[in-house]
């Protein structure tokens, strides 16, 4: 599917060739199936799947989700079926498709991490994103996001359990984003994905109560993306690993954007959810853009921002 | 069933109370595929300050015109946006979405309250052939039931109506009604509504011996089973999704109503 699109959008991640820069963020696409009946599967430059622990998680209780202005609060809190039941009966569906799979891991602690990542280095994984940065659960996730030698120690260990190229996914709840991004690269990191969601609340005025039963939740959307470009945009110009850029990508613009701040590839997170097409749309709404700027290949821009 | 992305002109709008509107969209895609108990999630937004879709029961379908109506009150930022859409406008709609009612029913009986009334009367329209149903419409007073009264009409055979203030039909909710009814020979009851209604009749079935179908209301964000908004643990202590694997479930299928 390289030739799709005469290659133009083409991108050659970590050794992985992407059709389109586009992927999914995880948690937004499900399991990828979910949204064949609006898009060709084969036209988004990868699938990242849902965030996949070693055994089931049921997630949080109570209120998951609440929209807020431009955006949305998730606490989900990583329900997920589970490695073993994914590779039995989600992979075997994924593969009818060229298309590259990523699978987004997370645990509970550092030897978790790499029991998933070991346990997923089958054929039909192309890539493995690391997921340290999410806001909804109480052990794991945001501990190692937040911390520069814990996230380190996690990307040692599933760089040693798997042969697949290694996406650490870095959180934005963070004083320092470009101190965590050289130390997972310094940790052997193929690849940056950023950013996670930004921690958030709402309370209901009517019941005086938190509305998400977690209390705190992630925020996603169009109001957080300028803080993920400025991230991208600061990122970008001190690591060498690529970046995969995504937050609030809602349209072709905004994932444009995200390139000329220093992303080889992006992700379009929420805008599943309002426009179930939208992946597809936006690697069309880039091709055009790229005719208009006599742009041949869509690499040649990134980092335009700040390259001279 | 295909899902789909359409982009629908709106035909008619028609105000049915103080606060609850109806609005027919042509889409012929949605009106061929969908079945009662299905919603579809509206893009009721203008400009990205509301973000998520509005998921909306499909009230009515008109094949021949190929079209879907949905029937909203008008409660916040998306509904008001809704409400402003004039014939000849266009409503982004994705759809038909979601698990709809179980039809084998040989004497259903349908039991309604509030906004819920909008997919039963999909369902005592086109469910079981010849309106055949008997139905119970629950309500806070005659200004709020009596669109609905005339929605149904010609639709289903008996109504009973029940109100809490005694305005209209018999005082009180449709429990009123119901004790007596569930005495009588229907082997299915479908019912949507407030979620203490739904317990409500769901328990009495249960002590009656008769099966119960209820269609569930869930915060979701996505409709299409990806986001995990609306996940549950079912009676079987299995996950499930309202937005894929229902709204409409058996009653004692519900752990977490």
């Amino acid at each position: 599917m390289v030739n799709l699109y005469d290659g133009r959008l083409a991108v050659n991640l970590c050794g992985v060739e992407w059709a389109t820069p586009v992927t999914t963020g995880s948690g937004t696409f499900g399991f990828g199936l979910e949204f064949k009946d609006f898009l060709d599967l084969h036209k988004v430059g990868a699938i990242t799947v849902k965030g996949t622990s070693l055994l089931p998680n049921p997630g949080n209780k109570g209120q998951r989700a609440v929209e807020t202005p431009a955006g949305m609060l998730n606490s989900i809190g990583l329900e997920n079926p589970g490695s073993e039941y994914f590779l039995q009966n989600t992979l075997p569906l994924l593969q009818q498709y060229d298309t590259p799979v990523i699978v987004n891991i997370y645990g509970h602690s550092v030897e978790e991490y790499a029991a998933v990542a070991k346990k997923l280095d089958v054929d039909g994984v192309d890539m493995v994103e690391i997921n340290i940065s999410c806001p909804n659960v109480k052990e794991g996730g945001l501990v190692f996001g937040t911390d520069p030698v814990a996230a380190a120690q996690v990307v040692r260990a599933v760089k040693e359990a798997t042969s697949k190229p290694v996406i650490t996914k870095l959180s934005p709840n963070v004083t320092d984003i470009v101190g965590m991004a050289l130390a997972v690269e310094d940790a052997g990191t193929d690849a940056i994905s950023m950013i996670n969601t930004l921690v958030g609340t709402k309370i209901d005025i009517e019941t005086q109560k938190p509305v998400l039963g977690n209390v705190v939740g992630g925020l996603s959307g169009p109001c957080i993306r300028p803080v993920a470009v400025r991230m991208v945009y600061q990122v970008a110009q001190r690591v060498h690993v690529p970046i995969i850029g995504m937050g609030g990508i809602m349209n072709w613009q905004d994932a444009i954007e995200f390139i000329l701040a220093g992303a080889s590839g992006v992700a379009v997170g929420t805008a599943n959810f309002v426009q179930p097409d939208i992946a597809e749309r936006i690697a069309e709404g880039m091709l055009a853009y790229m005719d208009r700027k006599g742009i041949k290949n869509i690499s040649e821009i990134v980092g335009a921002a700040w390259k001279d | 069933m295909k899902k789909s992305i359409v982009q629908a002109k709106v035909y008619k709008v028609q105000q049915l109370n103080a606060t609850v509107r109806s609005m027919e969209v042509i889409a012929p895609e949605l009106a061929a595929e969908g079945v009662p108990g299905q919603f579809v999630n509206v893009r009721a937004v203008k400009g990205n300050t509301t973000l998520l879709r509005r998921p909306l029961g499909i009230a009515d379908v008109c094949v021949p015109r190929g079209s879907i109506i949905l029937i909203y009150r008008v409660i916040g930022e998306g509904t008001k946006v809704l409400a402003d859409l004039k014939p000849g406008d266009y409503l982004d709609i994705v759809g038909p979405l979601g698990r709809g009612f179980e039809l084998e029913s040989a004497k259903p009986l349908i039991v309604g309250g509030g906004l819920g009334l909008a997919p039963l009367l999909m369902l005592a329209k086109f469910g079981f052939g010849n309106g055949r149903a008997d139905l119970v419409i629950g309500g806070r007073c005659a200004e709020e039931i009596t669109c609905w009264e005339g929605l149904f009409r010609g639709n289903v055979q008996q109504t009973f109506i029940t109100s809490d203030d005694g305005s209209v039909g018999e005082k009180g909710t449709v429990m009123a009604a119901l004790e007596k009814l569930l005495q009588k020979d229907y082997d299915c009851v479908y019912t949507c509504g407030p979620v203490p209604m739904m317990r409500a009749v769901a328990a009495a079935c249960e002590k009656a011996g008769k099966k119960c179908q209820v269609s569930l209301e869930k915060y979701m964000a996505c409709g299409l089973g990806a986001c995990l908004s609306c996940a549950c643990e079912n009676a079987e202590g299995k996950r499930v999704k309202v937005c894929q694997d229902g709204p409409v479930f058996w009653s004692w299928e519900v752990k977490e109503w």
